[in-house]
C-alpha cells in the first residue's frame, strides 16, 4: 500500500512532537486507543483563558497514518479556539491526508483526542 | 555503499537462483514439448526432463522421485494432502488434529472440512511456538485420519520436534502430513525420519519459479487420495493437468543445489542472523524474540521492538523489504495468529518485524539494516507515549484503554 505524500511528509517531518507539563491547570491532555489495537494517540493542549489553543504536543505509538493524523492536528488546532478545534472532524483528516479506507481509524482517533484533550483541560477548569 | 533497496523478506519468496533460471530457459522455446505427449520427441524430451526433476525434488528430502506429484505451489498441495485424505478415507474417520501456527493454507482447509461435518482440533503452542509431541498423542482418537504439523513456521521460524510427533502419529496409526515449505533446503529434512506420508513443498520458497509446488506421497505403505482436479489424469490421476515442464525443471534445479549448498549455506546464513541480532540488541533495550532461540531455521528472525507499532517501523525502514506481525493494514486490525498462539500480547505482536535472511544477503546489508533499525526505533520512540510512560514507570497494563 502506498502512503500519499502528505502522510510521507508528516511522518518523516513530524510537527509538535513532545510533551507538555499535564499538571499545568492550562494544559488538557487526551490518550486514547489502546496498545492493543496498535495505536495510541497523546495530544496536549495548552489553553489560555480566553479559550484559545497556544501550544498543542503530540506523541503516537501507531502506524505512518497515525502519525500523521496526530501531527496535522496539532497544526490545525493552533491558534483556534476551543470551540473552533471541536469542529475538526475525523473526514476533514482523512481527506487531508488521502488516508485510504482501512486508514480512516487514524483519522477516528486524532479527532477523539482533540475532544479528550478538552474535556481535560474542561474538567481541571472545572467547567463541565 | 549498500545497493538499496534491500530484500530481507526470504520467507515470503526467494529470487530465482541464476543457475535455476538457466536450467529453464530451454524448455520455454526449444524443448516445449507437453509431457504428456507419448507420441513424439517433443513430448518424451519434456517427460524426461520433468522425470529427473522429481528426483531431484525427492532427493532433497529423501524420497523417491516416484512419490512426487506436480502442483500450481504449495497451497495446492495442501489442499490437495488434506481434502484428498479426508475424502478418501473419511469411512475410517473424521477427525483431523492440526495447530495453531499452521499456514492459512492448512487452517482454512480445515476449517472448509469442519463445515462439511470433519472435527478439527488445533494444537496449542508454547511461548517459543513448539508443539509438545505428547499433545499430539492426547489429541489422538480412533476417529483421526490426519494429523498436519509443519516443520518450521513462516512467521517465526519455530521448528517442531517433528521426529518424536511422526512417531506418535504412527503409533496411532493416522496419515501424517508435513508442511514443509520453509524448512526444505534451509534445514535437514528427511521424510523416513519424521516417518511422513505426505509433504507439500514449494519451488519459489528456494529460489525456484513461483507457480510450482510438488506433494510428496508415500508408496510404501500407500497413500491415496481423492483428487480435486478432474481432467486428463495427470500425475497417476492424482492431480490432472499439463505439467508446466520449465517450472519444474526449476523446481528440480533449485532442490539439487539446495541439497548441495545447505551445509555452507545454512551456516553462513545463521552468522548473519546471528550478527543482525546482536547488532539490534546490543543498542536497544526492550527488543523481545520471537519464536524458539535455537529451534528455528537460520534465515528467520523475528524481533518485538516494545513501545513501537511494526508498520509505522516498517516505514520508517522503506529501503528495507520485511514484514510485520502487525496488521494494521488488515480491516480486522487484528495481529498475526501466530504471535498470538505463542501467548504474545497484542501490543507486542503490533510490534514485530520479521527479518528473512537468506542466499543473496551479505554482511553489508545486515550491517546496514542493523543501524536503520536502531536509529529508527530510537527515533519512534521519542514519538512514542508509550515509551514514555514506560520509562516514567507507569504499568501501562493498569490503564483503562479505549479499544477501537
Amino acid at each position: 500500500m502506498a502512503y500519499s505524500d502528505k502522510v510521507i511528509d508528516h511522518y518523516e517531518n513530524p510537527r509538535n512532537v513532545g510533551t507538555l507539563d499535564k499538571d499545568d491547570p492550562n494544559v488538557g491532555t487526551g490518550l486514547v486507543g489502546a496498545p492493543a489495537c496498535g495505536d495510541v494517540m497523546r495530544l496536549q493542549l495548552k489553553i489560555n483563558d480566553d479559550g484559545i489553543i497556544e501550544d498543542a504536543k503530540f506523541k503516537t505509538f501507531g502506524c505512518g497514518s497515525a502519525i500523521a493524523s496526530s501531527s496535522l492536528v496539532t497544526e490545525w488546532v493552533k491558534g483556534k479556539s476551543v470551540e473552533d478545534a471541536l469542529k475538526i472532524t475525523n473526514a476533514a483528516i482523512a481527506e487531508e491526508l488521502a488516508l485510504p479506507p482501512v486508514k480512516i481509524h487514524c483519522s477516528v482517533l486524532a479527532e477523539d483526542a482533540i475532544k479528550a484533550a478538552i474535556a481535560d483541560y474542561r474538567k481541571k477548569k472545572g467547567l463541565e | 555503499m549498500v545497493k538499496t533497496p534491500i530484500y530481507m523478506d526470504y520467507q515470503a519468496t526467494t529470487p530465482v537462483d541464476p543457475r535455476v533460471l538457466e536450467a529453464m530457459l530451454p524448455y520455454f522455446t526449444q524443448h516445449f514439448g507437453n509431457a504428456a505427449s507419448r507420441s513424439h520427441v517433443f513430448g518424451w524430451t519434456a517427460e524426461e526432463a520433468s522425470e529427473k526433476a522429481r528426483e531431484q525434488v525427492a532427493s532433497l528430502i529423501g524420497g523417491s522421485g516416484r512419490e512426487i506429484i506436480w502442483t500450481s505451489g504449495a497451497t495446492e498441495s495442501i489442499n490437495l494432502a488434506i481434502k484428498g485424505i479426508a475424502n478418501f478415507y473419511a469411512d475410517r474417520g473424521k477427525h483431523i488434529v492440526t495447530c495453531k501456527t499452521e499456514h492459512p493454507a492448512v487452517l482454512d482447509t480445515c476449517k472448509r472440512l469442519e463445515r462439511s461435518g470433519y472435527q478439527v482440533t488445533y494444537l496449542d503452542v508454547d511461548r517459543t511456538g513448539r508443539l509438545d509431541p505428547e499433545a499430539v498423542r492426547e489429541a489422538m482418537t480412533d476417529e483421526t485420519i490426519l494429523v498436519a504439523i509443519m516443520a518450521a513456521n513462516n512467521e517465526i521460524g519455530t521448528v517442531h520436534p517433528l521426529k518424536e510427533i511422526g512417531e506418535i502419529v504412527k503409533e496411532k496409526g493416522a496419515f501424517f502430513h508435513v508442511d514443509a515449505v520453509q524448512a526444505a533446503g534451509k534445514i535437514p529434512f528427511d521424510v523416513n525420519e519424521v516417518r511422513a506420508d505426505l509433504v507439500s513443498l514449494s519451488a519459489h520458497k528456494m529460489y525456484g519459479p513461483k507457480g510450482v509446488g510438488a506433494l510428496w506421497i508415500r508408496r510404501r505403505p500407500r497413500v491415496r487420495l481423492t483428487p480435486i482436479l478432474d481432467g486428463g489424469g495427470h500425475e497417476r490421476g492424482m492431480r490432472s493437468g499439463t505439467i508446466n515442464v520449465p517450472g519444474v525443471v526449476g523446481f528440480g534445479a533449485a532442490a539439487e543445489i539446495a541439497k548441495q549448498e545447505l551445509p555452507e549455506e545454512s551456516a553462513r546464513i545463521l552468522r548473519l542472523r546471528q550478527r543482525l541480532y546482536e547488532k539490534i540488541t546490543s543498542e536497544l533495550d526492550m527488543v523481545h524474540l520471537n519464536g524458539h532461540p535455537e529451534h528455528r531455521i537460520p534465515g528467520n528472525l523475528n524481533l518485538s521492538f516494545a513501545y513501537v507499532e511494526g508498520e509505522g517501523l516498517m516505514m520508517a525502514l522503506k529501503d528495507v523489504a520485511l514484514s510485520s506481525g502487525s496488521a494494521c493494514t488488515s480491516a480486522s486490525l487484528e495481529p498475526s495468529h501466530v504471535l498470538r498462539a505463542c501467548g504474545v500480547d497484542d501490543d507486542l505482536a503490533h510490534s514485530s518485524i520479521r527479518f528473512g535472511i537468506g542466499r543473496f544477503t551479505t554482511e553489508e546489508e545486515v550491517d546496514y539494516v542493523a543501524a536503520r533499525v536502531v536509529e529508527s526505533v530510537r527515533r519512534l520512540r521519542d514519538m512514542s507515549p508509550l515509551y514514555e510512560m514506560a520509562k516514567e514507570g507507569i504499568d501501562l497494563k493498569s490503564i483503562a484503554w479505549t479499544a477501537h
